[in-house]
């Protein structure tokens, strides 16, 4: 059997930064022309270069769940009404009066297809987000990226992949528990149900974690090397004074007055606390087996996402009416020639994540 | 390699210490079997190796126990960790990762290995334990005996002198069994590696034991001797040494292979006394309508998330029949058992339960005609209390109140009404229950694996209270590993392999033709078709 790891998976982030980066692309436009490319593109990299897993089986759920927001976001515009002004009514709906104190609210009453069209654009832009959080999560599962973060933050990242693991478990507790009711003759289905099986599944995932517990313990989980007094202090005061540079930046950027301090101190706060955590490293004796690596190959997918993201920024200053076709009075889209091809760098994946053979 | 000087620990919240003057040595490489009944403190023993007992549980330790001249009382379980590897009773929940290659590699991560180092112990426990095949598969997708498997290699990558195992055959068949333990045996002979396991199940691995270390009974200092001598005098035995007891041979024989060359002559008295043995035999196999019998499958098909779980699948139960459900992990015994109570919905062919479509009648009717202890009888367990969860039994059965009570006193005496039922042991826990399930009075009778965690004195219980249960008309179905209960017990077998039956007949003719499934007289006494001691003995009388 051919080894599938032989051929070394990209890093994990890089896959992450490629998602975001087509995410954000999104949040830049409302053309449903150009939302529809970037879910083609996303859709056709995450079928060539998904790997084998479970994780990468969540990708169809992501794709329900944009179409469950879709299908809200229309679904409250037919029975909440519009603001967009339209003169094309579909259909009227019986108006529902409503006390004065709910001025402002409507329900019922005229479907214009200019809201119906705001509407579906406005959904279809966070339905491409979603379904690029999904292609993320399919193509590098959560947990991966957990374990590329600092030696410091290593024993949270555990901590949070154990937590990862726990739902589905709870989930078939959950359903074995009310198999289990049907067999003392009581309902296996409805609200009661569950609410009786509540405790006994408690108890097991209480049981498990310490079970677990145990098991890590024994394992070294925890095993700390001797660190010399003064590298811990320094240690303490970098990551602490970081944070609050880091905190005090922020609040200077936000606020008028603080202008001039506001970046410096945020960088500097940054730098302190990046170099308390790689001190804080130190105590963890802790090696990585097989680290994903920054190959050439997985920096270029990274890029390809980021000059997504960029160009349909600038695309989005430089002509907004492109990317943004109104909706009163009703026109067809256009497809806006240049951020298109800009949509197709996120394809690069696909064509280089695997090593020539 | 373990030492313990004196030790005694006391939990906290109990008068008794679990443990008391435990004082023995554990030499270097070799495999020492830890045997004794139920709740005589195995666990804990084991649990002290590692030091999570007591840095993890809590309670007191007194004495000590050094391990590779570590004191535990100094050291830590984290600290231990590069000379101590634990495998606890349930592989799943030992697991920290999700794929086979990172549980491996998570033990030598800890520890701060080189990557370099890692990489080739990784590659090395891999072939070693015959997992390389399954090195990217998520840990959930893989059979009890390939997570077991996964578990062991986890704690051997960081290369420990000391390997502690609590039950690591329990939960497997007899082919996955003999494939964990040929891999420990390997690790004592090849790299010298101290064993030392707790197991219920000791016809499996007493034979492959270099000492015993028996626990008699609760509170009782431990004795540490060759098997043959400790099994003189143990309360646990295997069927082989008790065929060994009954026919006075001395030194008892440890192994099928020891006892059959001294079983000439008994071979040669048996076929004097009896021409042939008398196996339970069935009842009368009643041409009644098939409306009236128990349960009936004919040409079940179960499709489970795209896998075909039972292919074509007939099944007919009679009353008073008791039939053992045996084959691989995974080769569809639970799953043709959830059908019978309508937990899975047949894909194909009919399944019917006294005469009603499982799936399709309500819970209440249909407790009445059939009932099912689980795997973990304490899915069924709900109340605090034993008088609480028998008054709901009755409620829910529709029963006169105090009929399960009733039940419970038979078939365990001496439980108060105020215990909770997590404070009952394994087999206690079982009977109740079973007690729950009978409430009912359901003439079909399943149970899912009944005898896992139970000692033999448990097991020669639940085996009398079944044999009753049969005689008074129930028919029972049973899924089991154990070779040895479905000799005791099941008039039939039904063999599954890959969702089909594969063999169906009675006991004796099915058991004795298979190697994996034969128990251990069938194997010695060949080819006199015995199955049990019970039976050699009714013949020598």
């Amino acid at each position: 059997m051919a080894d599938r790891r032989s051929q070394p998976q990209l890093h994990p982030g890089a896959w992450w930064l490629w998602a975001l980066g087509l995410g954000a692309a999104a949040t830049r436009t409302t053309n449903p022309l150009l939302l529809g490319l970037l879910l083609t593109v996303s859709a056709y990299v995450v079928t060539v270069c998904r790997p084998d897993t479970p994780w990468s089986r969540s990708y169809s759920a992501f794709l329900k769940l944009a179409l469950a927001v879709l299908v809200v976001r229309l679904v409250f515009v037919v029975v909440l009404g519009s603001p967009i002004p339209g003169t094309h009514v579909l259909v009227t709906l019986p108006e529902v009066p409503l006390p004065h104190w709910a001025q402002g609210i409507r329900l019922g009453g005229a479907v214009t297809a200019e809201g119906l069209l705001f509407a579906l654009y406005d959904g279809l832009r966070l339905a491409t987000l979603l379904v690029c959080v999904g292609a993320a999560n399919a193509l590098a599962s959560p947990s991966r990226l957990l374990k590329a973060l600092p030696g410091a933050l290593y024993e949270t990242g555990v901590a949070v992949v154990v937590a990862l693991t726990f739902a589905p478990n709870l989930i078939a507790d959950v359903h074995r528990l009310r198999a289990a009711r049907r067999l003392r003759g009581r309902p296996d289905r409805g609200l009661r149900g569950l609410l009786q099986v509540g405790l006994p599944v408690l108890e097991g995932a209480l049981e498990r974690s310490v079970a677990l517990a145990a098991a890590m313990d024994a394992r070294g989980y925890g095993r700390t090397a001797d660190v010399p007094a003064p590298v811990r202090r320094t240690t303490a005061v970098l990551t602490l004074g970081g944070l609050l540079g880091v905190c005090a930046g922020t609040y200077g950027l936000l606020t008028a007055a603080g202008g001039t301090y506001g970046l410096p101190v945020l960088l500097a706060g940054a730098v302190a606390a990046l170099a308390g955590l790689r001190l804080g490293g130190r105590r963890s004796a802790r090696t990585r087996y097989r680290p994903d690596r920054w190959t050439p190959r997985a920096c270029l997918t990274a890029a390809s996402g980021v000059a997504v993201a960029a160009l349909l920024i600038m695309a989005a200053t430089a002509d907004p009416a492109a990317l943004n076709p109104g909706v009163v009075p009703l026109t067809a889209p256009a497809l806006p020639l240049w951020p298109a091809a800009a949509v197709l760098v996120a394809l690069l994946p696909a064509f280089v994540h695997k090593e020539p053979s | 390699m373990i030492r313990f000087e004196n030790v005694s620990v006391t939990y906290d919240g109990v008068a008794e210490p679990t443990l008391r003057d435990v004082d023995f040595t554990v030499p270097e490489g070799e495999l020492v079997l830890l045997a004794g009944p139920s709740g005589v403190g195995k666990s804990t023993l084991l649990g002290a190796v590692s030091g999570l007992v007591p840095h993890f549980t809590g309670g007191v330790l007194r004495g000590r126990v050094t391990v590779a001249g570590r004191d535990t009382r100094t050291h830590k379980p984290r600290e231990l960790a590069d000379v101590v590897g634990t495998v606890g009773q349930d592989p799943l929940s030992h697991f920290v990762t999700d794929t086979v290659e990172d549980e491996l590699a998570y033990g030598m991560e800890s520890l701060g290995l080189p990557p370099a180092v890692m990489r080739r112990r990784v590659e090395e426990t891999l072939d070693l334990l015959g997992l390389a095949g399954l090195r990217d598969r998520p840990l959930a997708t893989l059979s009890g005996g390939q997570q077991q498997r996964v578990a062991i290699g986890s704690v051997l990558t960081p290369h420990p002198r000391v390997l502690v195992l609590d039950e690591p055959t329990s939960a497997l068949d007899p082919a996955a069994a003999e494939e964990v333990l040929a891999v420990l045996l390997r690790l004592v002979h090849d790299l010298g590696t101290t064993v030392l396991l707790a197991e219920h199940r000791l016809e499996r691995v007493l034979q492959y034991a270099d000492q015993v270390a028996l626990l008699p009974a609760a509170g009782a200092a431990p004795l540490l001797g060759a098997p043959a001598d400790v099994m003189a005098v143990s309360p646990v035995f295997p069927p082989v040494v008790d065929l060994g007891r009954l026919a006075g041979w001395s030194p008892l024989p440890l192994t099928v292979r020891d006892a059959r060359r001294r079983a000439a002559d008994l071979r040669e008295r048996l076929a004097a006394v009896a021409s042939s043995p008398s196996s339970p035999s069935a009842p009368s196999a009643s041409s009644a309508a098939s409306s009236a019998s128990p349960a009936e499958a004919r040409s079940l098909g179960v499709r489970r998330g795209g896998v075909q779980a039972l292919r074509d699948v007939s099944l007919t139960v009679a009353p008073g029949e008791t039939i053992a459900l045996m084959g691989r992990n995974g080769a569809g015994k639970s799953t043709l058992l959830n059908a019978f109570v309508g937990l899975v919905v047949p894909s194909a062919g009919t399944v019917r339960v006294g005469g009603a479509v499982p799936h399709r009648t309500s819970p209440r009717d249909l407790v009445r005609r059939v009932g099912l202890v689980p795997q973990e009888p304490r899915d069924l367990l709900y109340a605090d209390t034993v008088a609480a969860e028998c008054a709901a039994a009755d409620r829910d059965a529709r029963a006169t109140p105090g009929a399960c009570r009733a039940l419970v006193s038979e078939l365990l005496p001496g439980i108060a009404d105020d215990t909770h039922p997590r404070d009952l042991s394994e087999g206690q826990r079982l009977t109740l229950a079973l007690a729950v399930v009978l409430a009912a009075r359901p003439p079909l009778l399943l149970l899912d694996e009944p005898t896992r965690g139970l000692d033999y004195a448990a097991k020669a219980r639940l085996v009398a209270v079944l044999r009753g249960l049969a005689a008074a008309g129930h028919a029972i179905v049973l899924a089991t590993h154990d070779v040895e209960l479905a000799a005791e017990l099941a008039h039939r077998v039904v063999l599954l392999a890959e969702g089909e039956v594969i063999a169906d007949g009675p006991t004796a003719e099915v058991v004795v033709s298979s190697p994996s499934f034969a128990p251990q007289v069938t194997k010695i006494l060949a080819p006199q078709e015995w199955l049990t001691v019970a039976q050699v003995r009714r013949a020598l009388r």
